[in-house]
C-alpha cells in the first residue's frame, strides 16, 4: 500500500477529477447537454470552463464544438450513449475536418435507453466501428482515479497533437462514486502547447509534411482556411477521388494508427512464473485487481493487464497475451468486446471470458473463471 | 474576371440557377461594406449552394447538410474580433434538416448571417420535395404539386428573435439586400426565392417566382427584432475544482480490521446522502479508506434514497456490494429497497427504525426509534448510533465533520447526543 500524505486525503469523485485535469491541460470550452450518468461532468465543466454553453441536443453540442475548434478553442464534452448516438454523425465531421477535442463518454446499460442508472461496459465495439470507412477513432479507458487525472490529460494532448476528435471511456461507476483520494499523489498538468503554423508562405490546411497537419484558426487574416468534411485536396478543397484527396484520406489512417506508440498506455502487472492473465479495463479492472491480489495471497502465480489505449489497439496487448497459456478477460458486457476486438468473434480457446449484465463484476466471478 | 472575394466569374452553377447571382451579388455586398475576403468565415453545406467554397477567397468551413448553421454557430461563439463576418449558406433542404440550429442561432441572436438559398425542392439529389417547398408547388415528388405547406422560415426566425430577417425575390441586384443583413449587430437570415432551372422551371412551367409567392401566401419584405446582439463572454474562470474539496486529516482512530460495507436507506427529503457523506467523511478522519455511491429513483424527490459505503483499513479497489456486512434502514421506502438483500444477510447487523416490521434475516438486528428524533434527522441518528454500537469509529468523529462540514446546516447534534445518551 503506498504511504499516504493523510494532509490531502479528501472524498471526491472521477468527474472532477478529469474535468479539473482537462481544464489544466488546455481544454477551454465545455459544451453541454444533459444526460444520465454524465451530469456531474457538465456541472463541473460549467464551473470549470472559460466558455460553458447549454446546447439544445447532441447533434448541436458536436456542431457547436466543431466550431469553436475551427476558431482555435478546444472544445469538451460529456455524454452516454443515447447522447453519443447523436454525435457519432458530427464525430465524423470533426474527424475528416481534423479538429481538436474530447468527448467522454459515459458508458450506461443498453441498448438503446436502456438503464440511465446502471453502469455497463457495451460501447466499445460501437467506438471500433462508428468511423465510416473503419478508421479509427482514438479512444483511451480510464480504470482509477488516477487515471481521470492523467489519462484526462493525455486525451487533450492527443487530440491538440493529432487533431483529432478523442473519446475519454469511462462508465457510470467511475464518474459517480466518491471515494476517498490523496490529491497529494497528483502531478502537475501544463497546458498543452498549441502550434499554430507561422511561415509566411501559402497554408495548406491539410498538408501534411508529416501525418499531422499544422493548424491555424479562421480567426486571423494572414491565410486563407479551408476547412472541409467532404472528401477534399491538401488545400480542403472538395475532390471527389483524386490521387490527392484519397491520399489525404489514407494519411487520417494512417496518422493515429502509427501515432498509437507515443500514446499506448497500460498497466501490465507480471509476476515471474505465471501462467495465467487476468485483463480487464474500465470499471471492472477493480475487481480484477482485487482477484489477482487474492489469488496471489493464496500463492497462486497470476499476472494482470489493463489495457487503457483501446483504440487504435496496441500490438502490445497480444504479445503480451502470447506469454501465458490462460488469460481471462473481464469487463461488464455479454459479448466480450475488448476479446473481439483483440481476436475477431473466434476467440481462441485458451482465452476466456467473464461477463456482466446490469451489475458489476465481482472479485469472485474472476477467480472462478481463473480457477476452472 | 475575378473579384476580392471570387476567384472567378465562372461559377459552376447551372445555366440560370439563382445560386450564381447570390454568390455574386453577396460578395458584391461583402465588398461594399469595406470587408477583406479574410474577414469573412463562409460556411457552407451539402447541396448545390456548398459546391461555391472552391471559388470564394474567403475562409471557407464545408461542413454537413443542414447543419452549417450550427457549425457557423459554434464559429460566432469563439470569434472574439466583433468585425469578423459569420455567413452560412444554406439550402432549402439543409434548412429543413437543420431548422432547429437555424431557430437556436436566431434565439440567442448570435452575430451570423444566414443566406437560405430557397428554389423550393432538393436540387442535388433530383428535384424532391423540402420542407420549404411551397404548397402546389410541383416537385420530382410530386408532380402534381406539393399537397402539403411550406414553413415560413422568415417568420419563425423572427419570432425566434431574430434581429433581422428578409425575403427577397432572386431577380435582379440585391446586393443592397444582403447589406443589410451583414450589416445587423446580431443575427440576420436572408431568404432568396428562386428557382431551380434543372427542375422547377421545367416541372412548373410558366410559373412565375411572385406568382408562387403570393399564391403561399408568403410577403416578401423585411422584419426586425430590436435586441441585443449575442456578446463574447469568455470569462477567465480560475475555480480550480480541487481547491473546493476540503481536505481530510485522519485525527481520530478506527477499530476496523477489515473491509467492511455498509447500506443506508430511508427516504428521499430525509438527509440519507447527507447523513452518509457525514459518515465517510468521520470514517476518513479515523484514517479509513472510503468509498460512497447513492441510488434513488429518477425522480430524486420521492420514494427510497439509498447509499452504500464501504470502508478499509486498506485501500479499496473494487466497491460494489451486494449483501452488505451492515444495513442501517430508516424508513418503509428504505425497507422495501432493500428487503432482498437484507433477507441474504446470513451474518453481520441490522439496524432498524422500530416501527418497521423486521424483515427475515441472518444477521443481528438492532431496533432504534430513530424517526422519534423526526423524520430528517433520522438518517443521521441512525449513523451516529451504528458508530456508538460498533465502536468502528468513534461518534465523535461524525459530529466533529458535521461541526466542519455541515455547520450551515444546523443539524440537531444536541438532540441526537441527547436522546442517544453520549
Amino acid at each position: 500500500m503506498q504511504e499516504k500524505n493523510k494532509e490531502q486525503q479528501v472524498l471526491i469523485d472521477g468527474s472532477r477529477l478529469i474535468i479539473e485535469s482537462m481544464a489544466r491541460a488546455g481544454a477551454d470550452a465545455f459544451i453541454g447537454y444533459p444526460i444520465t450518468p454524465a451530469n456531474l461532468l457538465y456541472a463541473y465543466g460549467s464551473q470549470r470552463m472559460s466558455i460553458m454553453l447549454p446546447a439544445p441536443d447532441e447533434i448541436t453540442t458536436l456542431q457547436w464544438m466543431s466550431g469553436l475548434a475551427v476558431t482555435g478553442k478546444i472544445p469538451i464534452t460529456a455524454t452516454s450513449f443515447p447522447g453519443f448516438a447523436l454525435m457519432v454523425e458530427t464525430i465524423n465531421m470533426a474527424y475528416m475536418m481534423e479538429l481538436p477535442m474530447v468527448i467522454i463518454l459515459v458508458q450506461r446499460l443498453g441498448p438503446a435507453t436502456g438503464t440511465a442508472t446502471c453502469g455497463a461496459q457495451g460501447d466499445l465495439l460501437l467506438l471500433k466501428g462508428m468511423m465510416s470507412g473503419g478508421h479509427p477513432l482514438p479512444v483511451l479507458a480510464t480504470s482509477n482515479f488516477e487515471d481521470c487525472w492523467k489519462l484526462s490529460e493525455k486525451a487533450v494532448n492527443m487530440a491538440v497533437e493529432l487533431r483529432t476528435p478523442v473519446v475519454l471511456l469511462t462508465s457510470k461507476e467511475e464518474v459517480m462514486t466518491q471515494k476517498s483520494f490523496n490529491m497529494g499523489l497528483l502531478d502537475d498538468i501544463k497546458p498543452v502547447e498549441r502550434k499554430f503554423y507561422n511561415k509566411d508562405c501559402d497554408y495548406k490546411p491539410y498538408g501534411a509534411e508529416g501525418l499531422v497537419p499544422d493548424f491555424l484558426p479562421v480567426t486571423q487574416n494572414k491565410h486563407q482556411v479551408r476547412i472541409n468534411a467532404s472528401t477534399h485536396d491538401q488545400r480542403g478543397i472538395l475532390q471527389h477521388s483524386s490521387d490527392e484527396a484519397l491520399n489525404n484520406t489514407r494519411r487520417l489512417e494512417n496518422k493515429v494508427n502509427e501515432s498509437v506508440k507515443d500514446y499506448n498506455y497500460y498497466e501490465h502487472d507480471h509476476q515471474e512464473g505465471a501462467q495465467d492473465l487476468v485483463i480487464s479495463y474500465g470499471i471492472s479492472s477493480a475487481a480484477a485487481i482485487d482477484a489477482v491480489d487474492r489469488m496471489r495471497k493464496q500463492g497462486r502465480k497470476i499476472s494482470l493487464l489493463i489495457p487503457k489505449t483501446l483504440i487504435p489497439t496496441p500490438v502490445e496487448y497480444k504479445k503480451i497475451i502470447k506469454k501465458y497459456s490462460k488469460t481471462v478477460i473481464a469487463e461488464e458486457n455479454i459479448n466480450n468486446q475488448l476479446g473481439q476486438l483483440l481476436f475477431g468473434v473466434e476467440r481462441p480457446e485458451n482465452i476466456r471470458f467473464v461477463e456482466g449484465l446490469g451489475k458489476m463484476i465481482t472479485p469472485e466471478e474472476i477467480l472462478k473463471e481463473v480457477e476452472k | 474576371m475575378s473579384t476580392q472575394f471570387l476567384n472567378t466569374s465562372s461559377l459552376p452553377y447551372c445555366k440560370g440557377c439563382g445560386h450564381d447571382m447570390i454568390a455574386k451579388h453577396s460578395t458584391k455586398a461583402m465588398e461594399s461594406l469595406g470587408l477583406s475576403a479574410l474577414d469573412v468565415v463562409m460556411i457552407t453545406d451539402i447541396g448545390c449552394h456548398g459546391i461555391i467554397d472552391k471559388c470564394l477567397n474567403t475562409h471557407t468551413v464545408h461542413g454537413l447538410h443542414g447543419r452549417s448553421p450550427a457549425l457557423g454557430a459554434g464559429i460566432s461563439f469563439g470569434i472574439e474580433n466583433p468585425d469578423k463576418k459569420v455567413v452560412v449558406f444554406i439550402g432549402d433542404g439543409g434548412a429543413t434538416i437543420g431548422l432547429q440550429h437555424i431557430m437556436e442561432a436566431a434565439r440567442l441572436n448570435l452575430n451570423m448571417t444566414i443566406v437560405l438559398h430557397n428554389n423550393m425542392l432538393y436540387g442535388m439529389t433530383g428535384g424532391q420535395t423540402s420542407g420549404l417547398t411551397p404548397k402546389g408547388f410541383a416537385t420530382t415528388t410530386s408532380y402534381d404539386g406539393n399537397p402539403l405547406s411550406g414553413y415560413d422560415i422568415c417568420a419563425l426566425a423572427h419570432t425566434a428573435g431574430a434581429a433581422h430577417v428578409s425575403r427577397v425575390l432572386g431577380v435582379g441586384d440585391i446586393s443592397e439586400k444582403f447589406v443589410n443583413a451583414f450589416k445587423t449587430d446580431g443575427f440576420s437570415l436572408i431568404e432568396v426565392i428562386e428557382i431551380c432551372p434543372s427542375y422547377g422551371v421545367k416541372l412548373n412551367p410558366k410559373r412565375k417566382l411572385t406568382e408562387i409567392v403570393e399564391s403561399s401566401g408568403r410577403e416578401i419584405g423585411e422584419w426586425t427584432n430590436q435586441r441585443p446582439a449575442y456578446k463574447f463572454t469568455q470569462t477567465q474562470k480560475t475555480n480550480d475544482l480541487l481547491s473546493k474539496v476540503s481536505t481530510i486529516k485522519a485525527d481520530f482512530k478506527h477499530n476496523l480490521k477489515e473491509p467492511l460495507s455498509v447500506v443506508l436507506s430511508g427516504s428521499a427529503g430525509e438527509g440519507v446522502q447527507l447523513a452518509a457523506a457525514m459518515l465517510s467523511k468521520a470514517a476518513m478522519r479515523s484514517g479509513l479508506d472510503v468509498t460512497q455511491k447513492g441510488s434513488y429513483p429518477v425522480t430524486v424527490g420521492v420514494g427510497f434514497s439509498t447509499a452504500e459505503l464501504n470502508l478499509s483499513p486498506e485501500k479499496i479497489n473494487f466497491h460494489g456490494i451486494n449483501i452488505p456486512d451492515v444495513a442501517i434502514i430508516t424508513s418503509t421506502d428504505g425497507l422495501n429497497h432493500n428487503k432482498k438483500r437484507i433477507g441474504h444477510m446470513q451474518k453481520g447487523v441490522l439496524y432498524i427504525d422500530s416501527s418497521l416490521e423486521v424483515p427475515d434475516t441472518g444477521a443481528e438486528v438492532i431496533k432504534y426509534d430513530f424517526r422519534s428524533l423526526g423524520a430528517k434527522n433520522a438518517a443521521l441518528a441512525s449513523i451516529v448510533l451504528f458508530a456508538v454500537k460498533s465502536q468502528i469509529i468513534n461518534h465523535e468523529s461524525i459530529f466533529k465533520t458535521i461541526e466542519e462540514e455541515a455547520a450551515g446546516k444546523k443539524l440537531p447534534v444536541d438532540k441526537i447526543k441527547k436522546t442517544l445518551g453520549i
